[in-house]
């Protein structure tokens, strides 16, 4: 008996030994930005860390911005607004998207996160989704109320407008629907480019997209299938990928790889180089693995599932491939860890101050990996001569009060007019940021 | 066959021991078969092993809850249970197994082969040795005749 209570403490002794060290504790916050952020060593408890906050909705208040901008709502009671898209003529497209089909439950683990991630979003609404509203209006005037401009998508995403025809990626295929600015209808049905991968198991369904500057390509962000590749590589076919797509004929190639979850597909304004942010692996601890903002290599490989931060091995993925880690590079900017970038816009305006012109404005969904929570804002990063530099600025906030969610930003754009546009898929909202100098 | 605990007494214990009996057999065989699909999963990465083991831990703790309620009351009805070292013995090692497959829950939630090696396969080694040992000496146990009993009056 005696040998048996020993060998239960051993047992206990070993699992707890697995828990989190005091490399954690000192984290140094403000490294964790830049080209080069810390990585701590790899940790996790018998739990993953987990804090969601509770969903409590807006309740007539507003975010709040910096002194010089004022915030307005351009329309509430959405349901699941995930990304916005302006048109040239004022026009703006607001994408109303929930993933609907469920996925497999291969093990238990899945109906427990599945439920923890339901709790961060909060009741979503309520009202149809899946479907693109348009919001008619002067630029920098007062929207009119959105009419429907499509509707029965399945979980839609990335929206690009090239000529007369409007490309909407929807979690399974990119469409093409005849449509151009100025337009309140859409001129008949949808011809479907090419067939995306999503079911049975889809796990990071938000498709980004955008167009090549001069129109003749599309690319289009396909999230992992995973978190670190724990449903096996033959889920992951073409996965973690930017494609890039002939529009006219629907051929395809990956265009750069190891990409965990790839969002905010956009050409630096004035060149050929695509940027993207990208959520990168959980449970490796609080303070890894860093999301990031990146310009993407045609042909690179960053990493992911096998290594992260360009050739740091995750211990979990197995078979390991030695080869294919020496060739992954690094991104250009960490945001920090589990800030879930899934927007991002350059600055294209003129009516923001001038440090603002070719910066990056980063929607961050916010964090359930981490003892304190992280992002649940939009932050904006400055550029100069095409580069990220300096520290993230926290541009709009109050996401969070008291440790209770209001809204969760998402996708971001800039519009002719030169304002910021926010969707808010917790808070069903529409939010638009005027800088207080600018006349309407 | 003569009742070897002529003191046991009547009631609650009488209606939980079958009970019990029906019980323990599931978490000891599903702990052991997740040792068993550690080691394919230790031996060949392959993920549907992992899986296998999740499941066997789990559905050997949801029917290890439930055992483990139905030996306490036994234990709490039946004077014959606690006056021996080894229903105590037996006590301590299948809840000990309990607790070391609970840990052992957690940590096969980890994404991939951290699951498993080398802190999953050591607390599967651990907890099905434990529940082994605990289904060793069920079988000298007093909880075993009373359901004995039950059968033949």
């Amino acid at each position: 008996m005696k040998t048996a209570f020993t060998t239960v403490a051993i047992a206990a002794g070993v699992a707890l030994a697995a828990c989190g060290s005091s490399d954690q504790k000192n984290f140094d916050k403000s490294t964790e930005y830049g080209p080069n952020p810390t990585l701590p060593e790899p940790t996790r408890g018998l739990l993953p860390n987990m804090e969601i906050p509770k969903v409590i909705g807006w309740q007539g208040e507003t975010p709040t911005v910096p002194q010089g901008f004022r915030i307005e709502a351009l329309a509430t009671g959405l349901s699941n607004p995930r990304n916005v898209y302006p048109l040239p003529n004022g026009d703006l497209l607001v994408i109303e998207s929930k993933k609907e089909a469920k996925e497999p439950i291969e093990r238990p683990k899945r109906p427990v996160m599945a439920w923890v991630e339901s709790k961060a979003h909060g009741g979503g609404g309520g009202g149809p989704s899946n479907r693109i509203l348009l919001l008619r209006g002067e630029a920098g005037a007062k929207p009119a109320a959105p009419s429907v401009l499509i509707d029965h998508l399945n979980a839609p995403f990335g929206v690009a407008l090239v000529g007369d025809a409007l490309y909407v990626a929807d979690t399974d295929a990119i469409l093409r629907f005849p449509f151009k600015a100025g337009d309140t209808q859409v001129g008949g049905a949808p011809v479907k480019v090419v067939d995306l991968p999503a079911g049975p198991i889809n796990h990071h369904w938000t498709k980004s997209l955008t167009a090549s500057p001069d129109g003749s390509k599309l690319y289009v962000g396909v999230g992992s299938n995973s978190n670190a590749m724990e449903r096996g590589l033959d889920e992951e076919m073409n996965r973690a990928a930017i494609w890039q797509v002939d529009p006219s004929t629907g051929a395809f190639k990956v265009f750069a790889s190891g990409l965990r979850n790839p969002n905010g597909l956009t050409f630096y304004p004035g060149s050929d180089v695509l940027w993207a942010v990208v959520n990168e692996r959980d449970e490796l601890g609080p303070n890894l693995v860093p999301d990031y903002l990146t310009s993407v290599k045609p042909g690179a490989f960053y990493g992911w599932p096998f290594s992260y931060w360009g050739q740091h091995q995750d211990p979990r993925v197995r078979p390991q491939q030695p080869e294919r880690v020496k060739a992954a590079i690094p991104p250009d900017y960490g945001l920090s860890s589990h800030v879930a970038p899934l927007g991002l816009a350059f600055y294209t305006g003129k009516s923001f101050p001038p440090q603002f012109g070719g910066g990056a404005f980063i929607g961050e969904h916010g964090s359930w990996n981490r003892p304190e929570l992280n992002g649940y804002k939009v932050v904006f990063i400055r550029f100069e001569n095409g580069r990220p530099v300096g520290t993230p600025m926290d541009f709009v906030t109050g996401f969070l009060k008291d440790g209770q969610a209001r809204g969760r930003p998402v996708g971001v754009a800039v519009d002719p007019a030169g304002a910021l546009i926010v969707a808010d898929d917790v808070g069903n909202t529409v939010w638009r940021v005027t800088a207080n100098t600018a006349t309407p | 066959m003569t009742d070897v605990y002529p003191h046991r007494q009547r009631g609650v214990a009488t209606a939980t021991a079958p009970i019990y009996l029906l019980l323990f057999p599931i978490p000891v065989v599903c702990f052991v078969g997740a040792l068993a699909t550690d080691l394919a999963y230790s031996a060949s990465a392959y993920l549907m092993w992992l899986h296998f083991s999740e499941w066997l831990i789990a559905t050997g703790l949801a029917f290890g809850a439930l055992a483990a309620l139905a030996l306490l009351i036994e234990f709490l009805a039946s004077p014959a249970i606690r006056r021996g070292r080894l229903g105590w013995a037996h006590l301590v090692l299948f809840y000990g197994a309990l607790v070391v497959e609970l840990l052992n829950a957690l940590v096969h939630t980890i994404d991939g082969w951290t699951a498993v090696v080398p802190t999953g396969m050591t607390l599967s080694i651990v907890g099905a040795i434990l529940a082994v040992a605990a289904a060793g000496t069920l079988l000298r146990v007093p909880v075993t005749w009373v359901a004995r009993r039950e059968l033949m009056p």
